[in-house]
């Protein structure tokens, strides 16, 4: 188990140095260095202007070299012009030019400031993880347990009536991506065509104060398009755990149906749903954009769209640290839990 | 002129879609009465959810290939006095002429802008996933095949591609500055090189020591695929059929390049799987090339689940191609491709719901057919 667990936390840094390597690169293009020498100086400076001021700011060094400044484990650039004034990486307003410490990167907890928000990007950040933190533990607390007792039900008792209805809502719902089932919901819960204006069609006032008015239709959308993947695979799973020799066993000791679905399968038919909602988690970031988008609510996938819309390449690239983050991490949980929760994988 | 009631709507919409309904029904009736000989595809009659995904596929293919004479007006054209306008209203100016469903911030015609965004969803989205399965599958084989040294680093790459979040990678990757670098030109030309590798590798192996074939149909493969590769990566085509938009090829490439390793992982997968088989080892004892094995004996009994998946994910690239036009990095900006017309019709949801509610069904009747599709054929191949 250790050396498994070393192994796959080695591989998982190596992917993330590789990850934020090429995210670096992509949002340091040419073009886009141009576009952020323009809206920093003026937008008409000449071909000459941009590029002496991007060496003056320390763009025209290697791109690996940068990478290490950016990451913090190469000393930043300093630069001292005609009249003998210093600049640098690491010198900033309220540091002592003369004295500059040595690294200031992503490590240094030195995120960066925002062109769009005019603020340190790690209080954006914070913020807004936090808001969308919200957001993801109510999708969870729907979507998991509406998906484990759909999936549970309808795997229970293979072929009936109740199994396939249960498929066929969710293959329905793995059909409906979230701009699609936003923009239904919106109109028929929240716009006078549907008529019933029960719930806010934006949940911007939700950022300040959660309501059941303001925060049902994002949560919702959300939750659907993960309820039928999940609730598949925990049919599947359940409906092989239901045709093992220790089932019948059990049913033939005398044991009740519900007592050898709660008792007996349960317990074995999750494991391979908590590797899949681990899994989802990512895949849920792609729903967290488009439905911070469509309902206006101003969390971490906002904040993503807008400094792409927006060239900000520094805010941009910290969004994409703790994307990645987000990432390998549940990959790592999903993959210690699958080895912890699997008895024949525990004990070899 | 009146507006149309509900009534009349639907009616002349049914109406309008007269060819699809023919077409439909002589394609059930014959693949119906053909169905002990189809195959697998006769053996999706056999249930009812394959059925309904068929028809809905079949619809929408269907609609793609008749939109001209579906669509009721055109497209781009704005009429003046038309915009946002109720389902049924009447041209103005134009006796006899209805937006059935209505007209959209722009004064065009929802209804046949829904009708034509079927011939772009379908011709990119196949297009793309067989790409991907050719990529996936060119370099899955051997990966699972050999195993070492080749399999770590090529399962590492592939992990690499599958931990970007997706939607981050699209930001990064299609966007017009990008186009400018030629890093989207690069990945054209190694991501279009594949389809060329897997055929020249498929008839070598098979036809080694038949020099007439092996040389007739490496001359049509180089020849075709050189063509298509020429005008498609590069735009470099002499005669000009084939050609790519260069916002397209960005799109094209970067949907590409998110499925490839998905489809890597599955045939990878298939490939350990199958190589313990026995007919795996009667073509190795009769020495035939490992190529041979891969291409010829493995491939074909990996079909089932290829199949399967195939179908799955047509539906998640629509619903990918989907997603890249609700945030504005569709085809074109004026082209009526249905992530584009939600992102446009989202923006007057509260007032004007009519133009988004289309696209938006027809996208999700699509990818639920491509989904239902899947599900039975997955169903009648476990069967046996």
């Amino acid at each position: 188990m250790g050396s498994f667990l070393l192994r796959r936390s080695g591989v998982m840094l190596l992917t993330a140095l590789c990850l934020t390597f090429i995210v670096f690169f992509l949002t340091n293009l040419e073009p886009n260095l141009e576009k952020l020498t323009k809206s920093e100086g003026n937008m008409r400076m000449s071909d000459a202007q941009v590029q002496s001021w991007l060496e003056k700011n320390g763009y025209r060094q290697s791109l690996i070299k940068r990478y290490g400044e950016w990451l913090g484990v190469a000393p930043g650039w300093t630069r001292t012009d005609e009249d003998g004034k210093t600049t640098g990486r690491c010198i900033k307003r309220g540091v002592d030019p003369e004295n500059p410490p040595k690294y200031c990167g992503m490590l240094q907890g030195n995120w960066g400031f925002s062109l769009v928000f005019k603020e340190n990007i790690k209080g954006i950040i914070a913020e807004k993880l936090a808001l969308t933190g919200k957001l993801m533990l109510c999708v969870l607390l729907v979507m998991v347990p509406a998906a484990l007792i759909i999936g549970v039900v309808a795997g229970m008792r293979e072929g009936t009536k109740t199994d396939r209805s249960l498929s066929a809502f969710s293959i329905l719902t793995t059909s409906t991506p979230e701009y699609v089932s936003g923009v239904i919901f919106i109109i028929v819960f929240a716009s006078k065509f549907g008529g019933l204006r029960w719930f806010k069609g934006t949940a911007a006032t939700a950022m300040d104060n959660i309501t059941f008015e303001n925060f049902t239709l994002p949560v919702i959308t959300l939750a659907l398009y993960g309820v039928g993947y999940i609730a598949r695979m925990t049919r599947a799973s359940m409906a092989e755990v239901m045709t093992e020799q220790y089932i019948r066993t059990a049913r033939l000791k005398g044991l009740s149906f519900s007592g050898v679905v709660l008792k007996h399968a349960l317990r074995n038919a999750l494991i391979a749903p908590f590797t899949v909602i681990m899994l989802q988690i990512p895949w849920l970031l792609t729903g967290v954009v488009i439905v911070e988008t469509l309902f206006n609510y101003k969390g971490f996938g906002w904040t993503l769209v807008a400094a792409v819309g927006n060239n900000d390449i520094e805010l941009l690239l910290a969004c994409s640290v703790v994307a990645v983050f987000v990432v390998l991490i549940t990959q790592l949980i999903s993959d210690i839990g699958y080895a912890f929760l699997n008895p024949r994988i525990r004990v070899s | 002129m009146d507006r149309l009631t509900a009534l009349e709507i639907t009616t002349r919409i049914l109406a309008q879609f007269t060819p699809v309904w023919i077409g439909l029904f002589v394609i059930l009736l014959v693949s119906w009465a053909l169905r002990r000989k189809l195959g697998l595809y006769g053996k999706l009659f056999g249930s009812a959810i394959g059925v309904s995904g068929l028809i809905l596929v079949l619809f929408w293919i269907l609609t793609a290939i008749f939109a001209d004479s579906i669509a009721t007006m055109d497209p781009l054209t704005q009429i003046s006095g038309m915009k946002n306008k109720k389902p049924g209203w009447p041209v103005s100016g134009m006796e006899g002429q209805w937006y059935l469903l209505g007209g959209d911030n722009l004064a065009r015609d929802v209804f046949s802008r829904m009708v034509k965004g079927s011939q772009i969803v379908l011709a990119i989205a196949p297009a793309a996933t067989i790409f991907a399965f050719m990529v996936g599958i060119t370099l899955g084989l051997p990966a699972g095949y050999f195993g070492g040294k080749f399999d770590t680093l090529l399962s590492f790459l592939a992990n690499l591609v599958l931990a970007f979040p997706v939607i981050l990678l699209f930001f990064l990757l299609v966007t017009p500055e990008i186009r400018e670098t030629g890093v989207p030109l690069v990945m054209s030309g190694v991501l279009f090189l594949f389809p060329i590798i897997f055929f020249i590798m498929l008839f070598y192996s098979r036809f080694k020591e038949q020099p007439t074939k092996l040389f007739i149909t490496l001359a049509v493969t180089l020849v075709l695929g050189g063509w298509a590769y020429s005008g498609l990566a590069f735009n470099k085509d002499p005669f000009g059929v084939f050609y790519m938009d260069p916002n397209l090829l960005n799109i094209f490439v970067s949907v590409v390049f998110v499925n490839s390793p998905t489809v890597f992982r599955i045939v990878r997968g298939l490939t350990i799987d199958i190589k313990t088989r026995d007919y795996v080892a009667a073509a190795q004892t009769r020495g035939e090339t490992p190529w041979y094995i891969m291409l010829w004996e493995v491939l074909p009994n990996a079909r089932g689940p290829l199949i399967v998946d195939f179908c799955l994910r047509i539906g998640y690239t629509t619903i990918l191609l989907g997603t890249l036009g609700f945030f504005g990095l569709g085809v074109t900006p004026e082209s009526p491709d249905w992530g584009m017309t939600i992102n446009e019709g989202r923006k007057l949801l509260a007032v004007y719901p009519h133009p988004a509610l289309p696209p938006t069904i027809a996208l999700m009747t699509l990818v639920l057919g491509l989904n239902l599709l899947a599900d039975g054929l997955r169903e009648e191949s476990l069967r046996d």
